[in-house]
């Protein structure tokens, strides 16, 4: 039996050890907000903390994951009560179709606890592992860093 | 305070951003079963057979072949040509040929290595040019699915009367949309036989159309629920018609629910892609840098089946001759099948690969006049009173003189180009440099008379607990519609934008607003709800002598208005008795209005690796009006960043007629590193029927970074690539034959 936390909660696995994370997660216990774009850590759409570190979930069979300390973007805040971090996403608009934003914020917030800089370039950087269709990411890089307390320079000028 | 104009918060984000958003593979459907296709391994031939090899439980399993389908076989659409399982003839590689569920999502995958299909090979065209020398015939005796002409004046007697012509063939590859949620679709029947679909999808109401010859039902009996959609970009328009229809079938066989989650490798051979096109372009100007002949010829590949490639290429005739203004122009297009999986919607839709030609042939003339590029287009840019290639009067809202300003002055576009040119020539300088630019006009909304065709209804509700409710099929699809409708109701209504609420896009519960395509919603649908809003304030008025002010106010007028159900208006699109197109002979009025748009590139070359790096991107956009700015700009940003992918990195390659690179580790689409920091500027020139002036937005960001991006190329290198993507093997192979 493997044994690790999930979101601060004891959690046991007794099913096939090779189950791979992602799966676990969303279909042992429920933890839908991670999702899956690729199976083949690309995408970094299943991107979820373990112990500290952004790492994908497609990747990672549960059997390797013993003792660790799991965080998904269900352990950061609820519609109600967002997270800052959540908070500058929907202001800055960071979130599109919003199917990047779990593993994009599960990066990021990895960024903010290391007291990760402000500028965009470290940002860019930091994030180049989690893909995103939509946005262009300029928008999520002026997300990050407004979170970071930085006000975006960027943004545009209507005439 | 206004709504509109304002960067309201996205109605949808907080569900978004904390995972509680349900796409379709999140949600629980208790007792489904997993489904999955069995598809033809090759390009075109007869299937004498399929076994079902010994070795797996098939006891287990439920599978459909074609035989099981009991109506139609078609994937209904323009026309019923695609069959939904192939039959008698396989006519793609990875066309669909029998499907099969089981319990257990493996399982289901592991089937599909017990099936042997037989075949009897065909002749194949897996190319244009196959096709169009009838290497195989697929449709009618020349291949052809549909052609168009476009004809103004003279252009061949205008060319031979030019100072300069130029004669360039332009070439564009496929495209995939990459939407970061792979397509996917849940079904079952309920019990009264009403067949439920619910899925990831563009335009519920064409799987409701879909799905009546398939099963032989009414329309009643089908019900479709779009799920939160992780991106489209047209990708999602058209493809679930067919998901749907066999997650429907083998709900049927099997009795119980089937969800089919496509992944990712399947997802991307499979779906469909932005049509490959080859426009040879042949463009004259006089002394005086005029345009005064256009002659193009564009081809696209359809693939196997006809699916939406008539109005793609109808999209792309008609934006063939760019924004300018020229007398004689002759323009002829077809698109032709081949034996590929079906190309079909993205973003753009037709139009990039015409402009692309369009816009990079500026390049051309430049070098054959000595007059600079960014002086020609001046030159024979549209403004109000232009006429377009269809004979089309420009009456208003035309910004794309503003948004080349704008631009060239942002971007500091001279200053750059002669500053690149002395950095060009020092010979120790690690890279080149350059900065290209491009313009473009992007029709808003269905062309010619589909809008009036299509008769689309939306409705506006005040609920009995006092909430104002849009029932639309608009399709949120992150494009930021449910916030940006929102916006324009509570200005309409007069009310805070926190007071209006979005029905669950369900067919039983909305009515049909059109397709979410063609950058249509917020100026189309966006407008039935600003007349709608209209009728439901009055009626109020009508009712209470002050309109409600307060939330407390509201629910008391409600609660008399609304006793006996939502008190609802509904608005029908109406023909604009001054747009006139006759689509016989493509002249008139193809659109009410266009999106016109300007774009500089800067970018270095690396001498050593040719790799090339965007270092920013300038644009102004004349969107009508920004109902949204943020979301606007995060449109435009997106929309820049999928045509930079485009010219520069994403590259289908294609093996005996399917796509081998399918998946993201091969199949390359840019990240936060390769995005550069983009400026944005919006023009807003009001459309006089556009909600609060609003024209489409969705689209014109695909049509206008590749010709820039190519321009600003050239400057760098000195070479000029009429075919993208230009990667550093394409710079270096170029680079060598110059030698
Ligand atoms: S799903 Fe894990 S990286 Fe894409
Ligand atoms: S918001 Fe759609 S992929 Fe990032």
């Amino acid at each position: 039996m493997i044994r690790f936390t999930v979101n601060a909660k004891t959690r046991t696995f007794s099913g096939p050890p090779f189950k791979r994370l992602i799966d676990v997660l969303r279909e042992d216990f429920g933890l839908t907000g991670t999702k899956e774009g690729c199976s083949e850590g690309e995408c970094g759409a299943c991107s979820v903390l373990i112990d500290g570190k952004p790492v994908n979930s497609c990747l990672i069979p549960v059997c390797q994951i013993n003792g660790a300390k799991i965080e998904t973007v269900e352990s950061l805040g609820v519609p109600e009560k967002l997270h800052p971090l959540q908070d500058s996403f929907l202001r800055e608009g960071g979130t599109q179709c919003g199917i990047c934003t779990p593993g994009m914020l599960m990066s990021a917030v990895a960024y903010l606890r290391a007291g990760g800089d402000a500028s965009p370039e470290a940002i860019r950087e930091q994030l180049a592992g989690n893909l995103c269709r939509c946005t262009g990411y300029q928008q999520i890089v002026d997300s990050v860093a407004r979170a970071l307390g930085t006000k975006p320079k960027t943004g545009s000028k209507a005439k | 305070m206004p709504a509109v104009g304002q960067d309201k918060l996205r109605k949808e984000g907080p569900k978004k951003l904390t995972g509680a958003a349900l796409y379709v593979d999140d949600i629980p459907v208790k007792g489904a079963w997993h489904g999955v296709t069995v598809r033809s391994t090759v390009p075109h031939a007869r299937i004498k057979d399929i076994r079902f090899l010994k070795g797996f439980p098939w006891k287990q399993a439920v599978v459909v072949t074609a035989a099981d389908i009991p109506g139609i076989n078609c994937v209904r659409l323009i026309e019923d040509d695609q069959p939904l399982l192939a039959d008698a003839i396989t006519r793609h590689v990875h066309e669909p040929v029998a499907l099969i569920a089981h319990p257990d999502r493996s399982a289901a995958y592991e089937s599909l290595k017990f099936v042997e299909i037989e075949y009897e090979a065909l002749p194949a065209a897996l190319t244009i040019e196959e096709s169009l020398r009838k290497k195989a015939i697929l449709r009618g005796s020349d291949n052809v699915f549909k052609q168009f002409r476009i004809k103004k004046g003279d252009a061949a007697k205008a060319m031979k009367k030019a100072w300069k012509t130029v004669d360039t063939v332009f070439r564009v590859p496929h495209q995939e949309q990459a939407y970061i949620e792979p397509q996917g679709m849940v079904s079952w029947f309920e019990k009264d036989g009403t067949l439920v679909l619910l899925g990831s999808l563009q335009c519920p109401y064409y799987i409701v159309k879909a799905m009546q010859p398939i099963f032989g039902l009414p329309e009643e009996k089908i019900r479709v629920v779009q799920a939160v959609t992780g991106g489209g970009f047209g990708g999602k328009e058209e493809y679930p018609n067919m998901i749907a229809g066999h997650a429907a079938l083998l709900a049927r066989k099997a009795k119980r629910p089937i969800k089919m989650i496509y992944d990712r490798h399947e997802d991307m051979a499979v779906t469909t892609k932005r049509h490959p096109a080859v426009v040879r372009h042949r463009a004259g100007i006089d002394r005086k840098g005029k345009l005064v002949a256009l002659d193009i010829d564009v081809v696209m590949d359809a693939g196997a089946y006809l699916t939406l490639s008539p109005v793609v290429l109808s999209r792309g005739v008609l934006h063939a001759s760019g924004p300018y203004t020229c007398a004689d122009v002759d323009i002829r297009a077809r698109c032709v099948a081949t034996n590929t999986p079906p190309n079909g919607a993205y973003r753009g839709f037709g139009a990039p690969q015409t402009l692309f030609a369009a816009e990079l042939q500026w390049e051309n003339l430049s070098e054959a006049s000595k007059i600079d590029s960014l002086t020609l287009r001046e030159r024979n840019l549209v403004k109000i009173g232009s006429e377009l290639s269809t004979g089309q009067i420009l009456k208003e809202s035309v910004g794309l003189k503003k948004c080349l300003e704008v631009v060239v002055k942002r971007s500091a576009y001279a200053k750059r180009r002669k500053e690149h040119a002395l950095w060009n020539k020092k010979k120790t300088a690690p890279t080149w440099r350059g900065i290209g630019l491009a313009a473009v006009h992007h029709g808003s909304g269905f062309t010619g008379n589909g809008e009036v065709f299509l008769k689309s209804r939306a409705s506006l509700s005040l609920t009995k607990r006092g909430r104002f409710r849009i029932e639309a099929a608009a399709s949120e699809i992150g494009q930021g519609s449910m916030s940006t409708l929102s916006q324009i109701v509570a200005d309409a209504l007069g009310v805070p934008y926190e007071w209006i609420d979005l029905e669950v896009n369900d067919t039983r519960r909305v009515p049909d607003s059109g397709p979410t395509v063609a950058s249509r919603t917020c100026m189309v649908v966006g407008g039935l709800l600003h007349a709608a809003a209209r009728d439901l304030k009055a009626a109020i008025l009508a009712k209470t002598k002050k309109f409600p002010k307060t939330e407390t106010e509201l629910q008391a007028a409600a609660k008399a208005l609304a006793a006996k159900g939502p008190l609802r208006f509904t608005r029908r699109f109406e023909k604009n008795t001054d747009i006139e197109f006759d689509d016989k002979t493509y002249r008139g009025d193809a659109y009410g209005s266009y999106g016109y748009a300007a774009l500089a590139v800067d970018l270095e070359v690396d001498r050593t690796t040719y790799e090339v790096s965007v270092k920013k991107v300038w644009t102004a956009q004349d969107i009508g009006k920004a109902i949204n700015p943020k979301i606007v700009e995060g449109q435009i940003m997106g929309g820049t960043l999928q045509a930079l992918g485009w010219a520069l990195l994403e590259k289908p390659v294609y093996k005996n007629g399917a796509m081998i690179n399918n998946q993201l580790t091969n199949y390359i689409i840019p990240t936060a590193m390769d995005a550069p920091a983009m400026d944005v500027v919006l023009v807003e020139e009001p459309y006089s029927r556009g909600p609060f002036g609003a024209k489409g937005v969705g689209e014109m960001p695909m049509d206008i970074p590749a010709p820039a991006v190519c321009a600003a190329i050239r400057q760098a290198t000195g070479l000029l690539f009429p075919e993208i993507p230009v990667t550093p093997e394409s710079i270096a192979e170029a680079l060598r034959r110059k030698k």
